[in-house]
């Protein structure tokens, strides 16, 4: 396992003249991680996601304590210009963070605004639209485009900044299944690639469970658990503390299954095909 | 006993936003009936947000007529329409525009000419019902974003309009904000009566909440009816990209032990399990605990 490519340490951070929104975060995350966050609203998800990217303190005011760090580089002394090579972010709002007209001109915006030579930007746009699976979409208006495919977009725009670490906040939220859908396959692909580090905040905890390494629960803007879905979903008491937090259907079951003493602690699973397969053996077994 | 009458009769309807465009809406017909509390399920693009903006008048059809208590929406006012159906908008933003919560509550019911204690009496009671009886002084876009969905669906309530339809109202909001608006329609439907139309992609609450569902795909309707009959018909739901809950892939995929495949939520799985997993001696108490649950009866 490489060092860690994000590190927080003590971190706390106030919105002008409002209450205390993250409460003494400490957080590493290895390189190639995929890293689910969930929480209910208001928990400081979107903060946090902001701190790393450094939009806090270089953009959002507030009053910030502690440490982050991307790559070695600490957020606070860090030009935004230079953080933006390393941490790149896609928002919830697939309307508002397009800014070419064009697919082309969408995703040449970053490198150009770094000074990238032009020739090698126009090399890695159909890379980039290959991994999100839009491949010939160079000249299509962007504006005509899904929600789907604008999230998917954004996040090839994001690619084209080399990040190490890419953030997807809630990149679902605004999305109807299909597109959902689309933006998961996306991130799935990234994830078997490991080339960037991931961190996408997440309501959907069925797909989430599927692709993350590791799951945060943030609540009241602390950590309030931090493990392996398989673990992660298997603390009910969590779940039942976090009254916003959703828990895959398969988990619901198998906490259930196993509170009646119909399966063990370690029959628990989170992952659907897992879930059936336990389940087939369950039933043959009885009715053989 | 004799059906509630229809309280929305769509007859036929077809949309067009422009000349030369694609059917929005193609040959709709659609009969809602008084108490009916039903899912407007599709993806994008499907003429979901285009139907319910038929049922106030916001638009009137291209072809065919759309009728809201026996009378036709080209021949009624706004107004009275907007009395008979409140619409709710997905975007609470899109909606709200008063500097107070109290305000914004009570514009709709100020503008039907109410008296004073009318509307005043409709408000509290509104934001009661949401939650938001303490905050009526507050800048209502300095609240988060489920309060500010709360306050869009208790302005639509104050109305007291008999119709509601709500567009997406838990878009973007965590499991408590959701069962708190999904409660509180259930509520309206059930206590007062109300007829609730809801349009959502979220088939978790669909299946936990709305009876009837209606589902659309290209400016049609592709199936109408029980919501579990619909959310257990994985073919169907797959030609508009839509697949059935998690806990019914699950039991569909367990059929051939007998799990009824139309299970909807992680309780009848439960308890279809318990039956199938409890031993021999325990049979007696298994089949009481079957016939106890009304959902299996449908099936036998």
């Amino acid at each position: 396992m490489g060092a860690p490519v994000v590190q927080v340490e003590g971190l706390t951070f106030r919105y002008p003249a409002s209450d205390q929104i993250l409460h003494g975060i400490n957080l590493e995350i290895n390189r190639g991680d995929f890293v689910g966050i969930t929480g209910p609203s208001g928990a400081g998800k979107t903060t946090l996601c902001m701190c790393l990217k450094g939009l806090i303190p270089h953009v959002v005011g507030g009053t910030m304590r502690g440490r982050v760090t991307v790559r070695g580089m600490d957020t606070r002394k860090t030009e935004p210009s230079i953080l933006a090579e390393a941490v790149a972010m896609v928002f919830q709002d697939p309307e508002s963070q397009i800014v070419g007209l064009t697919v082309e001109e969408d995703l040449a915006f970053g490198p150009e605004n770094l000074m990238r030579h032009a020739r090698l930007i126009r090399d890695e746009i159909p890379k980039m639209l290959q991994t999100v699976g839009l491949i010939g979409y160079e000249r299509r208006e962007t504006y005509k485009l899904s929600g789907g495919q604008k999230q998917r977009i954004a996040i090839a725009a994001a690619l084209m900044m080399e990040p190490q670490v890419l953030i997807l906040d809630e990149p679902t939220s605004e999305l109807d299944p299909l597109g959902k859908t689309e933006v998961f396959q996306v991130v799935r692909r990234l994830r078997e690639e490991q080339q960037v580090t991931i961190i996408m905040v997440e309501h959907e905890v069925e797909q989430l469970a599927d692709v993350a390494d590791r799951i945060i629960a943030l609540d009241r803007g602390c950590i309030v658990a931090d493990a392996p879905p398989r673990e992660f979903f298997h603390s009910a008491e969590l779940f039942h503390r976090m009254e916003g937090a959703r828990l895959p259907q398969v988990a619901e079951l198998f906490l259930a299954l196993e509170a009646e003493e119909f399966v063990g602690p370690a029959d628990f699973t989170p992952y659907e095909e897992e879930a059936i397969a336990h389940l087939d053996r369950l039933l043959l077994r009885k009715r053989g | 006993m004799a059906e509630p009458e229809v309280v929305i009769d769509v007859d036929e309807v077809s949309y067009t936003y422009a000349p030369d465009t694609p059917l929005a809406l193609d040959h709709v017909s659609l009969q809602i009936r008084k108490g009916d509390f039903l899912a407007l399920l599709g993806q994008n693009g499907a003429g979901k947000t285009t139907l319910a903006k038929t049922f106030n008048g916001l638009l009137l059809p291209t072809r065919g007529s759309v009728y809201v208590g026996g009378q036709d929406t080209r021949n009624a006012t706004v107004s009275s329409l907007a009395a008979r159906v409140g619409y709710c908008y997905q975007n609470p933003d899109h909606q709200i525009f008063n500097t107070t919560v109290y305000r914004e509550a009570s514009y709709g019911p100020r503008n039907l000419g109410l008296p004073p204690n009318e509307v005043a009496a409709r408000v509290d009671h509104a934001l009661q019902l949401v939650d938001l009886a303490d905050k009526k002084d507050a800048y209502p876009f300095l609240l988060g974003k489920g309060e500010r969905q709360k306050l869009a669906v208790a302005s639509v309530l104050a109305m007291g309009s008999p119709i509601l339809v709500v567009d997406e109202p838990t878009t973007g909001l965590d499991l408590h904000g959701i069962r708190s608006i999904m409660i509180l329609l259930r509520q309206w439907n059930q206590i007062e009566g109300r007829t609730i139309v809801i349009i959502t992609h979220d088939l978790h609450i669909v299946a936990e909440y709305v009876p009837r569902t209606v589902v659309m795909a290209q400016g049609k309707i592709v199936a109408d009816g029980p919501t579990r009959s619909i959310l257990s018909d994985g073919a169907a739901l797959a030609t508009t990209g839509l697949k059935p809950p998690q806990i019914t892939r699950v039991a569909q995929r367990l059929s051939h032990h007998g799990i009824p495949p139309d299970v909807m939520t992680v309780d009848e799985m439960l308890a279809c399990l318990r039956t199938a997993l409890s031993s021999n001696k325990d049979a007696r108490t298994s089949q009481e605990g079957v016939s106890d649950a009304g959902w299996l009866q449908h099936l036998h």
